[in-house]
């Protein structure tokens, strides 16, 4: 049934337990992000560590997609260089904006393939991507200051 | 004489279509937008086939069927809601629009001639809306109040739901120039007591605009026995199609309050020093105005009189006392607004909680009852400011209108068992 296809369990696990949740000090950016039919909003900050994402914490209030692609994202990033985490970020938003039509690469994605149903409702695709808009936005903030 | 629901389902040729592998719709939307009878689709393809043409401006025959369509629409509005004359009636393209019409008119009246004082704005001036607005009644009004200095204020809303007028006589003074307030919530379903208001803004000397969006779909309107001096709703909402909405005004209102929108068929005469305008309703419709779709207003004007408003608003009563009893019901259901079904239209907005007590999100809500083929809006209803008086970022709205039934209330209830136990199991 398609509901299944869209709450995957590794969705709803996440969003049950989501992982690195709350907002964690010290952090070089943090952004606020808002979905602005839905009202789902994120408080997001990222802590790095040369070229490495050492931390990102979060506050979020939104559905379970949200929630989970928040906590599922945080796994896929914490501990990359921001390269490779930006190649994920990448891969996620191609994917997401494929209407379910694209093959997603696991090697990349790992849980986060789990979203491939949500790319079918496109009511539900800004839910998917509210946090890692954030993460990108926070994290360019975070370079910013650190190149000045 | 009551509603054969029955009968009336089959005008709407929607309601025999499968949704989501092969469900039946069970479509409780109506707020968002109503659904269309056959009569209205006919009207509206009939004018296209039949009719087309430019109105006002083509002196053939086609012209004159066309203008009859478009100027024939007016005068059924202004019967419908009991309007002095058709040229109170003035077509938007929504009630957006209608809003933002008065609202620039009289940020225009600054600069215009002195018959316009009484619409001017200025720093000191107050302008008065309420917590529980659509965002189309609170940013035209906000954006007023940034061009001309004036201050905004509004009223609170009390916990069951409804308007606090407890500091009405200190919020409606002698500083207030216009009080902007929602017939009907469409969040709450609330009813607000527009004569009541609009009686102590006319004894300060304020004008009152009411929003009729969710009202006149469901009640015998009369803009005169309510006192206000504009009123807006839209078409879609009540049987009709999308892209055309009506504001009315009060004539002596509409022959002073300046244009809004400048350019074809509003004017007297045009030089190039300077222009005069058309008398009101025209003065208000700048450009080739939506005439299909004013046919398809009047008929929809027309199905909605044959079917009786007064009996719609008795079926929608009814069904609004069997939802509000079913879904308080449902453990874990709470009910933005009022939850008694008097003085409260058939929008009813609520949170949902799992068997665990944790919140389940409204699009999670509406996701999964989309999947059972039940049709509801998720989210703060452009009505962000409401919602945060609640404590909520969102909720889930089911919205009922004369072709629902109560076992589209059944399903819906059915639906939300469904949920909790789709996200309560660990």
């Amino acid at each position: 049934m398609q509901l299944e296809s869209m709450y995957q369990d590794i969705i709803l696990d996440h969003y049950r337990n989501p992982h690195h949740k709350g907002l964690r000090e010290p952090y070089d950016a943090e952004v606020h992000h808002v979905n602005p039919t839905c009202g789902d909003e994120v408080t997001l900050r990222v802590r790095l560590d040369g070229d490495e994402v050492a931390d990102v914490s979060y506050d979020a209030m939104g559905c379970s997609i949200s929630q989970a692609s928040a906590s599922v994202m945080t796994d896929l990033v914490i501990g990359r260089p921001v390269k490779d985490a930006m190649v994920t970020g990448d891969e996620f938003l191609k994917l997401m904006q494929s209407r379910g039509q694209v093959e997603p690469d696991e090697d990349i994605l790992e849980d986060a393939v789990a979203f491939t149903g949500v790319s079918k409702y496109p009511a539900r695709i800004k839910c998917a991507l509210l946090a890692w808009m954030a993460w990108k936005d926070a994290t360019a903030k975070a370079m910013e200051g650190s190149d000045s | 004489m009551s509603i054969d629901v029955e009968r009336i389902r089959a005008d709407f040729p929607i309601l025999t279509r499968t949704v989501r592998d092969g469900r039946p719709l069970v479509y409780l939307d109506s707020a968002n937008t109503s659904q269309k009878p056959r009569q209205v689709i006919d009207a509206i393809e009939d004018y296209y086939a039949r009719h087309n043409a430019n109105i006002h401006r083509a002196t053939h025959q086609l012209g004159e069927e066309a203008t009859e369509a478009y100027e024939g629409a007016r005068i059924k509005v202004a019967n419908f809601i009991g309007a002095g004359s058709e040229s109170e009636v003035v077509f938007t393209k929504n009630i957006s629009e209608g809003i933002n019409l008065v609202a620039y008119a009289m940020g225009n009246a600054a600069t215009a001639g002195p018959e316009a004082e009484r619409f001017r704005v200025g720093p000191g001036d107050e302008i008065v809306i309420t917590e529980m607005e659509h965002h189309s009644n609170i940013v035209p009004w906000q954006l007023l109040a940034q061009r001309t200095g004036a201050t905004l204020r509004w009223f609170r809303v009390t916990d069951d739901g409804r308007l606090d007028l407890s500091d009405i006589d200190e919020l409606i003074n002698e500083r207030t120039k216009i009080v902007a307030v929602a017939h009907q919530s469409n969040v709450l379903g609330t009813i607000n007591p527009i004569r009541l208001i609009a009686d102590r803004a006319h004894a300060v000397g304020a004008l009152v605009l009411a929003d009729g969006a969710q009202a006149v779909p469901h009640m015998r309107v009369n803009v005169q026995e309510l006192g206000v001096d504009f009123y807006g709703f839209t078409a879609h909402k009540l049987c009709g199609p999308t892209g055309i909405g009506v504001l009315w005004g009060r004539l002596e209102l509409l022959e002073t309050l300046p244009p809004f929108l400048g350019g074809g068929e509003m004017i007297e005469t045009v030089a190039m020093e300077g222009s005069t305008f058309a008398p009101p309703p025209h003065k208000f419709e700048a450009g080739t105005m939506p005439i299909a779709e004013a046919a398809g207003l009047g008929a929809a004007i027309d199905y909605l009189t044959a079917v009786g408003i007064d009996d719609i608003a008795d079926q929608q009563h009814e069904l609004l006392a069997y939802a509000l009893k079913s879904l308080t019901a449902v453990e874990g259901v709470r009910i933005l607004g009022p939850t008694e079904a008097e003085d409260r239209g058939t929008a009813i907005s609520f949170t949902l909680e799992g068997p665990d007590g944790r919140e389940i999100h409204p699009h999670d809500v509406s996701q999964v009852l989309d999947a059972h083929g039940i049709a509801v809006r998720a989210g703060h209803h452009c009505a962000r400011p409401l919602h945060r008086r609640f404590g909520v970022t969102a909720s889930t709205r089911a919205s009922l209108y004369f072709y629902n039934t109560p076992a589209d209330v059944d399903a819906l209830v059915e639906g939300l068992r469904e949920t909790q136990k789709f996200f309560g199991s660990a």
